[in-house]
């Protein structure tokens, strides 16, 4: 008896798709319902970033880097206004460091909520979990609108500093949002980690063992679900990371739902940062000096911050102009989008997408 | 007292009687055969134009259901309440651009828009609405249930194979495995009811549970289970939305229909759901029984509650996979449903019919089989909880070497 004579069918799935997360071609090829092959094609949201920066002043950058990875403005900005603090040697005050703090693990709890709840989404949880979720986001971008004047694109953060003070409704809501999060968190653990479905959909799928995780050099939940206990907060402490007490969460499997595990163990170290930040946030300015013109010294500086993706990196080249002579993004989504393929081969059409929920990619950021 | 029971029998027997009136008034003037064939027509014609209008409150029902638990508060602009928004939905979805695509198979392409329809409307015959209210008392009333239920995957995989839509195809072969599979232990769970009653007539279904003084829930908790679940996965809905899965394969079989055809899918989606509850109602729940209020009350009441736990189950629960489905219905589902065939044969036997003493032997069997399933294959406080691991800041440290 001959064997069936079977045939792989190749599928485009995107640009246009519910689950890609923005304009996203993946070309899949298929055996059944079983991946064989991945291919993802990226630039569908290509928009000249980095060529545009050159063009803009230092300071005009700040509000761009907003545009980056949309979901977590802050930890753009922080990112950039580091590198250029960095480069030009500028110590920004004391207030002004923790209110950042404060900002960028608000940003860090927004990511993970919205990533949790987009993997729901991904697993066909019709929007419940994800609205839950962005009800918080909510709360926070009220907090954003309250400090920034914009909720989306803040341009909060200056060099040498943050744009204002807080304002004093500030401090109590955040407080007050602070301390109901941790019952959030629980109840979202409490209806999602022990759902069968989600346990029988998420486990051993999209397996990234430590040794390609680095191989593929991801950073970030991503890598940390696999084993490997890489936070740069922790590995190279920048801004006042050294001063709080916080735990790196590591997962044990690197499937994706350990990842997911991570993402809500990061939300509750983000909350305990938060906690210590508000309590030591100390009183005084919160900007050095404006000058007219800004012009960093000749030089070239990388700086890079554990943004909620993983690790964001400013390459910055100054020719001492009011304009960088070079602006290099390091983006945490684009690189860990390369270990998309290894996840996926051998497992089902369904598993790609909870496999990209799972990368947590924005396409502003991989396609700049 | 005698006069508020005059009034109950008069609301509970109101459409029996308009019938009746309406077919004594025609005989008036026409031969008996005529009066017969209109009354038929007309039975016919009400059924549907009920299928078709009791989609405008389920669909604003479903949404504002769902909205409700997902913290919002849907559809509102329309209508006091939000209520017509299912009118506008349908002024859209007619005026809507009408596409073909050009390497479609027309002729089936087309047709299949129409197929699912018919099957959805034909179940409506044989359920009992109220006392005395059911347009075909069928003696192979489930029989007939089943075979015309499973019609329905034709037209989905019409619809999917004619589209020439890679999506499309995904989502017809696993339309037609899933259908197929949940088929069999949906009706292997309902035997046990059958041989309880004895008729395959949804009837005397009905009748048989009076004859008990309990509905079949409480003697056949196990094969209701078995049997919504089923059901949930017969019509398409979560968790069992595979063939649409419109995370992964966008929207499945009817992703190239557009206006009224696309329409046409969502109704018999609709339908269908409203039929399964229906059955469900009637096979487990005493069908058009109850106290105080009329009959057909008490029907539409105890469907739509199942209705609502259709919309619960869909704003709560994520989708399984291709294989787990499979899984589930052969591992599961189908040994459940033959555990509980042979054990309610047995007891039905030996225990007396009509009687307590019956119900509370076949109650306790259910029990005994779920607890030993329960224990033996899905023994819950042996699963390993996975946690993850929280490095201090001393640990990595040492491990940085700083």
């Amino acid at each position: 008896m001959t064997e069936l004579k079977t045939e792989t069918i190749t599928v485009n799935m995107g640009p246009q798709h519910p689950s890609t997360h923005g304009v996203f071609r993946l070309i899949l090829t298929l055996d059944g319902e079983t991946v064989v092959d991945v291919e993802p094609v990226v630039g569908y949201l290509h928009r000249n970033h980095e060529k545009i920066g050159e063009y803009n002043n230092w300071i005009q950058n700040t509000p761009f880097t907003d545009r980056l990875d949309y979901i977590s403005p802050m930890s753009n900005e922080f990112a950039y206004v580091l590198a250029v603090e960095k480069l030009s040697e500028i110590e920004p005050p004391e207030r002004a460091e923790y209110i950042r703090i404060i900002m960028v693990e608000l940003n860090r709890i927004v990511n993970h909520m919205i990533v949790v709840g987009f993997l729901l989404n991904e697993l066909g949880c019709f929007f419940t979990p994800m609205m839950y979720c962005v009800r918080w986001r909510e709360l926070v971008m009220d907090l954003y609108e309250m400090a920034a004047g914009s909720r989306m694109m803040p341009n909060y953060f200056w060099i040498g500093g943050v744009a204002a003070d807080l304002p004093a409704a500030f401090l109590p809501q955040c407080k007050e949002l602070v301390a109901a999060l941790p019952g959030f968190i629980d109840e979202l653990e409490r209806l999602l980690t022990d759902s069968e479905i989600v346990q029988m959909r998420c486990k051993d799928v999209g397996v990234l063992p430590p040794d390609v995780a680095v191989a593929y050099g991801c950073t970030g939940p991503l890598l940390r679900a696999s084993g490997v206990p890489y936070d740069i907060r922790r590995a190279e402490p920048y801004s006042i990371y050294d001063r709080f007490d916080f735990d790196v969460v590591v997962g044990t499997v690197g499937d994706v739902y350990d990842r997911y595990l991570v993402r809500i163990g990061e939300m509750r170290q983000s909350v305990r940062i938060l906690e210590q930040a508000l309590k030591d946030l100390p009183e005084g300015e919160t900007a050095t000096p404006k000058k007219k013109k800004f012009m960093p010294p000749e030089g070239d500086v990388y700086h890079r911050i554990e943004a909620p993706k993983g690790e964001l990196g400013f390459y910055l080249v100054s020719d001492g102009s009011d304009h960088p002579y070079r602006y290099k993004i390091r983006a945490p989504s684009f690189v860990n989008l390369q270990s998309l393929p290894y996840l996926c081969r051998g497992h089902k059409i369904a598993d790609v997408v909870v496999n990209i929920g799972s990368i947590d990619i924005t396409m502003g950021e991989v396609d700049r | 007292m005698e006069f508020v029971q005059r009034i109950q029998q008069f609301v509970d027997q109101i459409f029996v009687n308009l019938s009746f009136w309406a077919s004594s008034q025609l005989a008036n003037f026409l031969p008996e055969g005529a009066v017969t064939f209109l009354m038929m027509f007309a039975t016919i014609l009400v059924l549907i134009f009920f299928g078709l209008a009791s989609i405008i409150w389920i669909n604003i029902f479903e949404r504002k259901i769902i909205g409700r638990f997902q913290d919002r508060y849907g559809p509102n602009r329309f209508g006091p309440w939000g209520l017509l928004q299912c009118v506008a939905d349908m002024i859209k979805l007619l005026t809507k651009e009408d596409i073909t695509p050009t390497k479609a198979d027309r002729l089936i392409y087309n047709l299949a828009a129409v197929v699912p329809i018919i099957p959805t409307f034909l179940i409506l015959a044989v359920l009992p609405f109220g006392r005395g209210m059911v347009a075909a008392d069928l003696n192979i009333g489930f029989l007939y249930i089943v075979a015309v239920g499973s019609l329905g995957t034709i037209g989905i995989f019409m619809a999917s194979w004619a589209s020439n839509n890679k999506y499309a195809a995904i989502s017809g072969l696993r339309t037609v495995a899933q259908m197929i599979s949940y088929e069999i232990p949906m009706v292997l769970s309902v035997v046990g009811v059958l041989l309880l009653v004895g008729s395959l007539s949804m009837v005397s279904i009905v009748d048989a549970q009076g004859q008990w003084r309990l509905p079949f829930i409480v003697l056949q908790p196990l094969a209701f289970v078995l049997y919504f679940t089923s059901a949930v996965a017969e019509v398409n809905r979560s968790p069992f939305d595979l063939p649409e899965g419109e995370s992964e394969i966008v929207a499945g079989y009817h992703i190239e229909y557009s206006g009224i055809k696309f329409a046409m899918f969502l109704l018999a989606e609709y339908i269908n759901a409203f039929s399964v509850c229906a059955i469900a109602t009637t096979l487990f729940l005493g069908g058009w029984r109850g106290p105080v209020l009329p009959s057909w009350a008490w029907f539409f009441l105890k469907t739509y509650s199942l209705y609502l736990v259709l919309i619960w189950l869909r704003a709560t629960l994520p989708r399984l996979r291709v294989d787990q489905l499979m899984n589930f219905a052969w591992k599961t589902l189908v040994p459940l449903a033959l555990a509980n065939l042979m054990v309610t044969a047995l007891v039905a036997k030996l225990v007396p019919q009509h009687s307590l003493v019956g119900a509370g032997a076949l109650l306790l069997t259910n029990v005994v089989i779920v607890i030993g399933i329960a224990v033996v294959k899905y023994p819950r406080w042996k699963r390993e909880k996975r946690e993850v691991v929280l490095v201090p800041r001393s640990a990595s440290s040492q491990a940085g070497g700083s």
